[in-house]
């Protein structure tokens, strides 16, 4: 009984190794189905997911086709959802909002795991001066509390996606470049790793062949917990107006243009809001089940 | 609760202090419940120590726990009773249980520091449990708190009573947690392997504290260990348990002098002992313990059997007992006990290892290694603490077809040491030459000709194997690397499975992956990879120190046959005498960082030693109950690294020291011919004289140990 992670690799020889990677993600999300909370979470990932691919299929109008009924209607058979100022369908915004919030996020956080664990590995393998300069390079960005750095740098840079995007990869590669870090100082102790130092392999082999696959596990999790944060960045940002900018159904901005509206159309603010809260509940639902499989315990 | 009558007078009668009566425990693993512990019927009488040994897996621990009617969260008692003085307690809830556990039964755990409330001092701690269960005030419990460290010899008790966990050594953490258990005048004591993670000098310490303890306080007691050794010098009974079932009982002189149960003559006969010549094989059992899930339906041991018959596999054999007062559980035991059976087969021996013309294969001349581990931030700030010089000025030659075993108790410098030759440490001065070529202290200047020749085996063989490649893969990767030509594919899967035959894996296993194979397989494989390109020099660390005796059995036979086979040399580093005496042609005795004695394995085993290597093997416990009149026992902890004594390193605790010179000089390497040199001020004629007798200073069993002394 030694397996290290619950991870469950069947007994039966010999396998390729495409296949036993496959084995692996289906029994981890076996798994994910197996506990009900993870299930929820992962269920309500896919909803929005499908919804953000489908967005044209399922939004019955535009996202920026205006008096799509009376405006500020109360929700209806016709406006699911109700309409806004404008009279633009809330419900289609809502729809084709969900490719914003998941692709924006997504992208940065894909990026941020990439630096970070490149990083994260090249310090902690590495160690002596190449770890200091890493390690004190990010904590020094650390320290600047996340949301003034967003503002400044927005306000820099002017709002756009792209603005977006660099802000998230700034914020998150150094919070990922440390735990990735600590992760690749536990592997790069052990045996396997020393036998392979002994036998002359090169820096590059070791960290992709050797230490990569033992820090995959921390990875995932920390990935799946950034991108429920980037999201709720991205909304907050967007609530504040430095989001993407209109015409674009950005949610974060359209709660915050629904504010002042609240008492007449509460609709219009409701609605992008429960979506924002849901989604984000669902990926760290996920992001929880995923580090149970994988029991790590991991500083968030 | 009648437990509350008097707990310390003697009972009258055959009323044992604890039994267990056809006691069953299950584990829910996944959705089904899996048998772990199967009818096992216990007792333990006053005064008695009784061993329960096992190997991992045997459920020993289960069954301990169990004794105090404590469950982990996923395992159940689905049948039987536990007695404490009449009175069962398995129906007892947890909430009762809590006014039983640490007044009538109290826990030495093996890991002290983790059962110690970092938070809160030793007198908090100790006196907690008093208030608790005595209704003692908070004075009374502090008072009784020094007393009970006093009584586990802790010099100064006052000022350890107010230390923190933290500031004590391993030692006296085990010590204070003894207090603790003690400090309630238990009727049981439970001891789950409380000196697995000691020092052998500090474990012969704590052992002789827990008999003279136990008989003072006429508790009953239940230690648990996979050390024979330990059991042997300790118990009064001795119970082996194997795959939940209790496999033979006997009081703990006839066991050792007699074993009716093969499986126990097995584990016995598979000890390495000094005494055996080198070239012999050791016994070992064939297979392995079984899983929960697959253990056999009749008799658990038949598959390893080597006195199996047909119908130990169709009917599970009862747990007999004998006409003396034993019980074993074996169709065969009487054949045993009439010497019908041959259970322990003449000792296979290895081919001779060719008397060649011996060279010098590696050669470390002034080796020394400190770590600084101070930060940027405390270099600047200019409190950095004082290195700790791990190694210092260390100089030794390795022959060819030649074992060095390097032994010392944990922070000699040892494993450092180790780690130098083969580099993964850098080395901060020194030479090393391979060869009587000079070869570079930092790994990435070596080039592959000298990786190629120097190789290591891992301590812990379940991180020795990259979990995420098959094994081939993994071979197959290290031939690659290292063999001096390029091999064809076809080549290449022929020497994997030479290598996995060499080390008696099936050829198949190439396409396993670690996760799917036992422990002392995977340290096979390790040593497969390590000869994966014919190395001149293995380094072995603690090769066996992680595996169950029967398997180490297996891997120090491997070892041999390579050696045989191969050429190679090893450098075998090993907290166990025994394990280093049954390998090595020579032995390394280090002390802090230094080597103190050196020379043949017959050399230092035998007079004239350094005292320290005379403490050393003195403190080993021997698998032999008659020989329990050990007299040598150091006293107080190795010093700190980061502030070595003056003088002779080792004068702080030595028990032959001689006066104030001891103190100031550095002593100079004797030889006592044929190469054995002993660091020490003593002339060789007085140490041989000496050790004749035993020493003086330690006669005295009041001594008491000082607390500075821990690091």
């Amino acid at each position: 009984m030694t397996t290290t992670n619950k991870v469950d690799v069947g007994p039966d020889a010999p396998r390729p190794f495409p296949l036993r990677a496959l084995r692996t993600i289906l029994s981890i999300l076996r798994q994910l189905a197996e506990r009900p909370l993870s299930l929820i979470g992962s269920l309500m990932v896919l909803v929005f997911v499908l919804t953000a691919i489908f967005a044209p299929v399922i939004a019955p109008f535009d996202f920026d086709q205006i008096a799509t009924g009376p405006r500020s209607a109360p929700p209806s058979a016709d406006n699911l959802f109700g309409t806004d100022r404008l009279g633009r369908d809330v419900f289609s915004r809502v729809v084709w909002g969900a490719r914003e919030i998941i692709l924006l996020p997504g992208i940065a956080t894909a990026i941020s795991v990439l630096l970070g664990a490149t990083l994260g590995m090249i310090a902690g393998y590495m160690g002596g001066w190449v770890d200091e300069v890493i390690s004190r390079l990010f904590d020094s960005l650390l320290a600047i509390p996340a949301m003034v750095l967003a503002l400044v740098m927005l306000a820099t840079i002017g709002p756009s996606a792209a603005g977006i995007v660099i802000v998230i990869v700034l914020l998150y590669t150094p919070i990922i470049t440390r735990v990735i870090r600590s992760a690749t100082l536990t592997v790069r102790s052990l045996g396997y790793v020393e036998a392979a130092r002994l036998r002359g392999e090169s820096t590059l082999y070791i960290i992709v062949r050797e230490i990569l696959p033992g820090i995959l596990p921390p990875l995932v999790v920390e990935a799946a917990l950034r991108f429920s944060y980037a999201i709720f960045l991205t909304a907050s940002l967007g609530f504040l107006g430095l989001g993407v900018q209109p015409p674009s159904p950005d949610w974060g901005r359209m709660v915050g243009e629904a504010r002042n509206n609240y008492f007449q159309a509460p609709w219009t603010m409701l609605y992008p809001a429960l979506a924002i809260s849901i989604l984000v509940i669902g990926v760290n639902l996920l992001a929880d089940g995923l580090r149970r499989i994988f029991r790590y315990e991991g500083q968030l | 609760m009648q437990t509350h009558t008097s707990t310390t007078a003697a009972r009258p009668g055959d009323q044992p202090v604890v039994e267990a009566l056809d006691l069953c425990i299950d584990y829910r693993i996944g959705k089904e419940w899996l048998n772990a512990i199967n009818g096992v019927t216990l007792k333990i009488d006053p005064l008695e120590i009784h061993g329960l040994v096992g190997e991992s897996g045997s459920g020993k621990s289960t069954l301990a726990l169990a004794m105090m009617n404590y469950m982990a969260s996923n395992a159940r008692i689905s049948s039987g009773q536990v007695n404490l003085d009449g009175v069962d307690l398995v129906p007892k809830p947890a909430t009762e249980m809590r006014h039983i556990w640490g007044r009538d039964i109290s826990l030495v755990p093996q890991d002290a520091l983790a059962s110690l409330n970092p938070a809160y001092t030793i007198r908090d701690q100790i006196g907690e449990v008093m208030q608790q269960h005595m209704g003692y005030s908070q004075a009374e419990a502090y008072a009784h708190a020094v007393e009970m460290l006093t009584r586990v010899r802790i010099a100064d008790p006052e000022q350890v009573a107010r230390n923190y966990p933290h500031e004590l050594s391993g030692g006296m953490q085990q010590r204070v947690m003894i207090a603790m258990a003690l400090s309630t005048q238990p009727r049981l004591l439970v001891l789950d392997e409380p000196t697995t993670a000691l020092d052998v000098t500090t474990q012969a310490v704590i052992l002789d504290l827990f008999r003279d303890l136990i008989h003072d306080n006429r508790a009953a007691a239940l230690y648990v260990s996979h050390d024979l050794g330990t059991v042997a010098q300790l118990c009064d009974r001795v119970t082996v348990l194997y795959a939940g079932e209790i496999m033979e009982s006997a009081p703990v002189h006839d066991l050792y002098a007699k074993p009716l149960h093969p499986y126990t003559a097995g584990l016995l006969n598979s000890l390495p002992r000094k005494q055996q010549g080198t070239n012999t094989r050791l016994y070992t059992i064939r297979g392995v313990a079984p899983s929960l899930q697959e253990r056999p339906p009749a008799c658990v041991f038949a598959d390893r059997c080597p006195v199996v018959l047909d119908k130990c596999r169709a009917e599970k054999p009862p747990l007999e007992a004998t006409p003396d007062g034993r019980k074993v559980r074996c169709w065969r035991w009487q054949e045993i006990a009439r010497d019908e059976l041959d259970l322990l087969p003449e000792p296979e021996r290895i081919p001779e290892v060719t008397q060649k013309a011996r060279h010098e294969v590696l050669e470390a001349a002034h080796v020394s290694k400190a770590f600084g581990n101070a930060d940027l931030l405390d270099r600047l700030l200019g409190r950095a603490q004082p290195p700790l010089q791990a190694v210092d000025n260390v100089s030794m030659r390795i022959q060819s077809r030649w074992t060095l075993g390097l032994v010392g108790e944990s922070g000699s410098g040892k494993t450092t040491l180790a780690r130098t030759i083969v580099a993964l440490i850098k080395a901060d001065s020194g030479e090393l030459e391979l060869y009587d070529e000079p070869i570079a202290l930092d790994l990435t200047q070596r080039p592959q000709e000298v990786l190629r020749e120097i190789q290591m085996v891992f301590q812990n063989p379940n991180d020795a194997l990259n979990p995420y490649q098959s094994i081939g893969q993994t071979l197959r990767r290290t031939i690659t690397q290292l063999s001096k030509e390029r091999l064809s594919e076809l080549a290449l899967i022929q020497r994997v499975e030479d290598l996995l035959l060499a080390v008696r894996l099936p050829a198949d296993y190439a396409d396993r992956y670690p996760t799917e194979i036992s422990g002392g397989e995977k340290q096979r494989v390790a040593i497969a990879r390590a000869f994966a390109a014919n190395p001149s020099l293995v380094v072995a660390d603690e090769p066996t120190s992680s595996l169950d005796v029967s398997v180490q059995a297996v891997i120090l036979n491997l070892l041999k046959d390579l050696r045989a086979r191969e050429g190679s040399s090893y450098l075998l580093i090993s907290h166990d005498l025994d394990v280093v005496a049954y390998l090595a042609d020579e032995i390394a005795v280090m002390y802090l960082g230094e080597i103190v004695e050196i020379g043949s394995s017959d050399a230092v085993y035998n007079a004239p030693s350094h005292p320290y290597t005379e403490a050393l093997i003195s403190a080993i416990p021997e698998p032999d109950p008659t020989a329990r009149d050990v007299t040598i026992r150091l006293q107080g902890d190795v010093p700190s690294a980061r502030n070595l004594p003056q003088g002779c390193r080792f004068h702080t605790r030595c028990p032959r020291k001689i006066g104030a010179i001891c103190e100031q000089e550095a002593p100079p390497l004797r030889d006592a011919g044929d190469g054995h040199l002993i660091r020490c001020h003593i002339p060789i004629d007085e140490l041989i004289e000496l050790q004749q007798q035993p020493p003086q200073a330690t006669l005295d069993d009041e001594k008491l140990i000082t607390p500075e002394d821990g690091d």
